[in-house]
């Protein structure tokens, strides 16, 4: 295939791809935007395949089967409460992708060359691989947290800002140190120790980050994969590859402001990580009686509303519950109440969480609605469910300046008659704040599984 | 511990403290529930049921007080026809007794109730807080007679509530007053209005003009200004300007309406006199007035308290027992309320009740302790009126992060220095892939800010697929002549395709599931 057509077909693949993220602008496009995306990607592949640089099939197919076939029975498999997990995953393997390309592009010779060029495509791939490497230890560190196989809670090393500066003077100073090497080797040798520092970066920077921070980290490596397709497009003077990961990379990027500011919290103090270790300490003991309720006087309060809004978080998820919850909210519409849903943006341990595990258990997406669209409605509100959340509805974030969470954005839910909360026990949210919620007047606790809890006030309302 | 039900002794009195329903929810709370033969049998509860829900049942009257811990009683304690004593007599230290007290009204009374050294709750001192609205058993027998005031306006009305286009001919529909709309007012709003009327409401209190018409009723509205809304969600009295105005609109109101029912009570205070013998005499001939509350004197000047009268045409109805005459209804919930009332006394759900005086409800319901008068409690702090003394806390203010306009031009200066010190060492090739990359970067930024909150997940694991192009960097190197290049190739191959392949099924798979 010449290679003008080739180009063409990146530019139609390029498109597309941006036709594909603008279709997600609203989830009746969406699928349609998908669709975008496979056509794009399915160009751009057999316009490589078929480009004049490539003659090796048989390998090539190969993998490729193997790889999409493992893909596709993945995809079928995974739970969507598991979906941060398989999204970090995803993440570290086009970080690891980006490494092995560096490497390969690194020892395919560089002596074609010459002057500014040289230093600037050797520049490009030692910084592919950086950001890769990064992309692919944080990403594994990630998966294995939201997986749970390795500890929520965040590592903090002594001295662990002084590591990662040194870390990143290290690079540095391999960096300008493999820019002028002429030999090969020593340039392999380099890189290598390099991106065994990236490595150890990539581990260190997630592993200080906690539980509830997750949908920042996502995001951020989200992002990171991005520059890393990007990075590795300039190392081959691929621009769409570098459209690609630029949109990819600013994504991401957009993404991570979005949750920290729903955090109210400043990016690079996400990633400095730590949060709710220091100033939980002093916090007011809260005065005022915690009211326990049982699951059918649950019921009897959902029977006797008619305005009830939802207001799930990451314990919906952890105890499966979404399906019940549906079951829940139809019986009462079909009683003529008025559910909605309340998602706070960082509700759950990536962005948009509950919105996939809503859409799974058939909750219809016009019922559920962002912070922003429901917080004035709470005060005509008559209950006011709350499903293993805990940061997200805490009012001391309006009221107690000297809050850690003072100034987050909060669902306003103890403005509503009654505010039900269900949890397993007292203990305070992942900021270790207390929540002053639980001891309002208008609060009623329903402890135990968010599951079993449900099910039994389904029970309840059907009985 | 054990609670004692007693058969109400006062004439006429038909109704009881518990029912069967509620002594299985007291039996749960860790009590035992003795009920006097023949307790619920005018409120339509039969021994038979108490026994089936597990009470025991007591002849004996005294030994029933005897052997009790709480007694609860619909009424205040009175002189017993059949055993010639004083109720009161029967109460003794340690014993604790829960029924309609009215201190205020019963002075003798309480002293009497004082000297045995008992704990006494009246059901009409609860305090009127939001948390405290399931044991308002006032509430729930204003309810009633609100209910069954319409019930019987509509008994002694010579028409139809509802409008109707018959065959025979057209029949406007009823026109209803109601005054003052209190619990009893809302109530007697909503019945009216499922009957078909035609419903207006007038109360002091602007704050309740938002629940009648909730109720698709029309709040009638003075053109005047005065807050009528006093301590506890009560109305207060009026300045004379005021009640002139309204006096005034009722007279209007007199002359137009078939129905008047009146609910006007002011706490500790006579009944206002709103409905004058002229205006009731300015009424069509066949309308009626309701007085729900004649028992403190009546609101309309003709008003029988307990009887239904005749004048200039006008039926006026005044009777003081409208929740008696719902006997089981009223039962049932009197019953609920006071075990709502238990529920908060046994923290510990073990059958043994605790007076805690630090409790706001629990305090003001109190009205003797272990002998001691503590009546009336404290003023309470919130009120179930939209509170004017308690000011919202402000929010803090949004921490403001407002950049000197003169940092972004710092800023876009510094960038573009950058670009062009970058820009006259760098080749010509290497300019136009950034421009390429620098664009794509604001075409993602535009594009992205447009996507929905909700579909965040898919954006993310769409952008993981896609982020898999970096197959094509692999694509061209594994035809390489070297085998490592080969190798390092055919793993990165490997492992992006999963991730096309995996990216966008998933966001398929989880696309297909929004619906609307």
């Amino acid at each position: 295939m010449a290679s003008g057509i080739v180009t063409a077909s990146y530019i139609i693949a390029a498109v597309l791809f941006i036709l594909s993220l603008g279709g997600l602008s609203h989830p009746e496009t969406a699928r349609r935007g998908n669709a975008y995306g496979i056509a794009g990607m399915t160009i751009a592949i057999i316009a490589t395949i078929f480009s004049n640089q490539v003659t090796d099939y048989v390998v090539l197919v190969m993998v490729m089967l193997i790889g999409g076939t493992l893909g596709v029975i993945v995809a079928r498999r995974v739970q969507m409460t598991e979906m941060p997990e398989l999204v970090a995953m995803l993440h570290s393997f086009v970080g690891l992708a980006a490494v092995l390309i560096g490497f390969a592009t690194y020892i395919g010779g560089v002596d074609h060359y010459h002057g500014a060029e040289r230093t600037i495509h050797e520049v490009e791939i030692y910084l592919g691989i950086l950001i890769g490497a990064v992309t692919f230890t944080g990403s594994v560190i990630a998966f294995g947290k939201l997986r749970g196989k390795i500890d929520g809670k965040p590592m903090l090393l002594p001295g662990r800002h002084w590591m990662n500066l040194t870390i990143g003077v290290l690079c540095i100073l391999i960096g300008i140190a493999f820019v002028g090497t002429g030999s090969i080797g020593w340039g392999v040798f380099l890189l290598a120790i390099m991106t065994l520092l990236a490595f150890a970066f990539g581990v260190h920077m997630v592993m200080a980050i906690g539980g509830a921070d997750m949908p920042v980290v996502v995001s951020m490596l989200n992002s990171y994969s991005g520059w890393a397709a990007a990075a590795t497009g300039f190392m081959l003077s691929n621009d769409l590859l570098i459209v690609t990961g630029a949109l990819v990379g600013s994504s991401g990027a957009i993404l991570s402001y979005i949750m920290c500011r729903a955090m109210n919290r400043h990016f690079l103090a996400v990633i400095a990580g730590g949060f709710g270790t220091s100033g939980s300490s002093d916090n007011a003991a809260y005065e005022g009686e915690v009211v326990a309720i049982s699951a059918e006087e649950t019921a009897e309060l959902l029977r006797e509303a008619k305005q009830v809004i939802i207001v799930p978080g990451y314990g919906m998820a952890v105890a499966q519950a979404q399906n019940t919850v549906f079951e829940i909210t139809k019986a009462l519409r079909e009683r003529g109440k008025t559910v909605r849903f309340a998602i706070h943006p960082v509700a759950g341990r990536m962005p948009g969480h509950m919105n996939v595990l809503l859409a799974e258990a058939r909750v219809p997406y016009d019922i559920v609605f962002e912070m922003d669209e429901l917080n004035e409605d709470f005060p005509e509100t008559d209950v006011v469910l709350v499903i293993g959340a805990n940061d997200i509805v805490n009012p001391s974030a309006q009221d107690e300046p000297g809050s850690p969470i003072a100034g987050m954005p909060v669902l306003e839910v103890w403005k509503a008659e009654t505010t039900v909360v269900l949890k397993r026990s007292m203990a305070s949210g992942y900021a270790g704040v207390d929540n002053p919620l639980f001891f309002r007047d208008n609060t009623r606790m329903l402890f135990g599984d968010a599951k079993q809890s449900l099910d039994a006030v389904l029970a309840a309302l059907h009985g | 511990m054990r609670i004692a039900v007693p058969r109400e002794i006062v004439a006429g009195e038909r109704r009881v403290a518990t029912t069967p329903d509620v002594v299985q929810q007291l039996l749960k709370l860790g009590f035992e529930v003795s009920v006097e033969a023949a307790a619920g049998r005018e409120a339509k509860f039969s021994d038979e049921a108490y026994v089936a829900a597990g009470a025991q049942l007591v002849e004996d009257t005294r030994a029933l007080w005897r052997d009790a811990d709480i007694v609860l009683k619909v009424r205040a304690p009175a002189e017993h026809p059949d055993l010639g004593i004083h109720e009161a007599e029967l109460l003794g230290a340690g014993k604790t007794l829960i029924a309609f007290i009215w201190p205020g009204q019963n002075e003798d009374l309480m002293q009497r109730l004082a000297a045995t050294g008992a704990n006494v709750l009246a059901v009409d001192s609860v305090p009127r807080l939001s948390r405290a609205q399931k044991m308002d058993g006032l509430s729930s027998m204003a309810n009633i007679a609100g209910y069954r005031a319409i019930i019987e306006a509509a008994a002694q009305f010579g028409r139809f509530f509802t409008g109707q286009i018959t065959a025979a001919g057209k029949v406007p529909p009823a026109k209803v007053m109601i005054i003052g709309a209190g619990v009893a007012g809302l109530a007697a709003i909503g019945a009216a209005k499922s009957l078909g009327a035609i419903v207006r409401a007038f109360d002091t209190r602007p704050e309740v003009k938002e629940q009648v018409e909730s109720m698709d009723a029309e709040f009638l509205e003075l053109d005047f200004a005065e807050e009528g809304s006093g301590q506890g969600g009560y109305a207060k009295v009026m300045s004379k300007e005021f009640i002139e105005a309204e006096m005034a609109l009722f007279a209007a109101q007199a002359r137009e309406v078939d129905i008047i029912v009146t609910t006007a009570l002011i706490p500790g205070k006579p009944a206002p006199k709103l409905i004058t013998a002229a205006m009731v005499e300015s009424m069509a001939d066949g309308s009626v007035v309701v007085d729900l509350a004649a028992e403190q004197g009546g609101n309309c000047e003709l008003t029988v308290p307990g009887e239904i009268t005749q004048a200039h045409g006008v039926t006026i109805i005044g009777y003081t027992d409208l929740p008696i005459r719902l006997a089981t209804q009223s039962s049932q919930l009197y019953g609920t309320n006071l075990r709502h009332l238990l529920t908060d006394l046994t923290p510990e759900k073990n059958g043994n009740i605790v007076i805690d005086m630090d409790d706001e409800v629990i305090r003001g319901a109190t009205v003797i302790k272990d002998g001691e008068i503590t009546w009336p409690p404290p003023t309470p702090k919130i009120s179930a009126a939209p509170a004017q003394a308690t000011p919202a806390a402000a929010p803090p203010p949004p921490v403001e992060r407002k950049r000197n306009p003169w940092t972004a031009v710092a800023l876009l200066a510094g960038g573009a220095l950058a670009l062009w010190s970058l820009g006259r060492v760098a080749p010509p090739d290497f300019m136009s892939h950034f421009t390429v990359f620098v664009l794509a970067c604001f075409v993602g930024y535009q594009v992205i800010w447009n996507v929905k909150p909700a579909l965040h997940t898919p954006l993310m694991s769409v952008t993981n697929a896609i982020s898999g192009i970096i197959v094509i960097g692999a694509l061209l190197q594994i035809s390489s002549s070297s085998f490592l290049i080969t190798l390092l190739a055919a793993i990165a191959i490997l492992i992006a395709s999963i991730n096309i392949a995996g990216g966008f099924l998933v966001t398929q798979r989880m696309l297909r599931m929004f619906r609307k």
